[in-house]
């Protein structure tokens, strides 16, 4: 057996993130926190520490089906772990990213009025508005909290299905920032890479 | 006296997440600066922990070649 390391508890960030956005969606700011971390450890270390060891995320889908048994711990369709796939869905979740900041700016604007509801897997929207009170200002920083939000959860969603269906980190296979980090290491690398094993 | 058979990684298809690594026994497999994961062939046994837990599913186990 393993020792246990003391980042098998990250799985409880995610759970922190998810409650903490349920009562205040301003808290949904935090999750840059996984957006950039991850990003400056590769610009900077040229590694992915951050997904190998310290992700909540991971972590958490890894303690789920070991306490619960929840994984069929089948092996994931080839497409899914393609880079093809990879790069696609990295692009759609950055164009997703750009799409939430441009809402962000037309509040600031007041081009447009801020929309209080969290939208699921880009369709399905659902009213959150006990999670912000309205008019103190900042509610551009709400809309992007609201869209920021929703990107996390769909994401989590998504992870959950595969997580069930496949094997427990299915999602890292196609997860946008695992997929844009390692790009970055094997651009830093610049193509020298130690003979194969 | 080594395994008789030991992990090997299709590097093209990794992800580099590193689940094996966090479940090596041995601490025989790591991510190589996040681009892949690279065995140490004489610390691997060849358990399939690894394999297991792969999401990529490019881990397989092989025969060790051995040096005459």
């Amino acid at each position: 057996m393993k020792k246990k390391n003391w980042y098998e508890w990250l799985w409880l960030w995610p759970v922190a993130y998810f409650s903490l956005g349920f009562f205040n969606i301003l808290f949904a700011w935090l999750g840059m926190i996984d957006f950039l971390l991850p990003l400056f450890i590769a610009i900077f270390f040229g590694n992915k520490w951050f997904c190998n060891n310290i992700c909540g995320r991971a972590q958490f889908f890894v303690f789920l089906p070991r306490f619960f048994k929840c994984s069929r711990q089948k092996v994931a369709p080839r497409w899914m772990s393609s880079a093809l796939f990879r790069y696609g869905f990295l692009a759609f979740f950055l164009a997703m990213f750009g799409s939430i900041i441009h809402q962000s700016i037309m509040v600031f604007n007041g081009v447009s009025s801020l929309r209080q509801a969290v939208t699921l897997l880009w369709t399905f929207q659902i009213p959150w508005r006990w999670a912000y009170a309205q008019g103190n200002g900042s509610d551009w920083s709400a809309q992007f909290s609201y869209g920021f939000y929703s990107l996390m959860l769909t994401s989590v969603i998504i992870g959950l299905i595969v997580m069930v269906l496949y094997r427990p980190r299915t999602w890292c296979s196609f997860c946008p920032m695992g997929s844009m980090t390692q790009l970055i290491c094997k651009a830093k690398q610049k193509g020298k890479y130690p003979p194969e094993d | 006296m080594p395994s008789p058979r030991h992990a090997q990684v299709e590097r093209e298809r990794c992800v580099s997440c590193g689940s094996c690594a966090n479940e090596c026994p041995r601490d025989a497999i790591s991510v190589w600066r996040g681009c892949f994961a690279i065995v140490d062939r004489a610390k691997c046994i060849g358990c399939g922990k690894c394999v297991r837990v792969c999401p990529a599913d490019c881990i397989s186990i092989v025969k060790r070649e051995v040096a005459h």
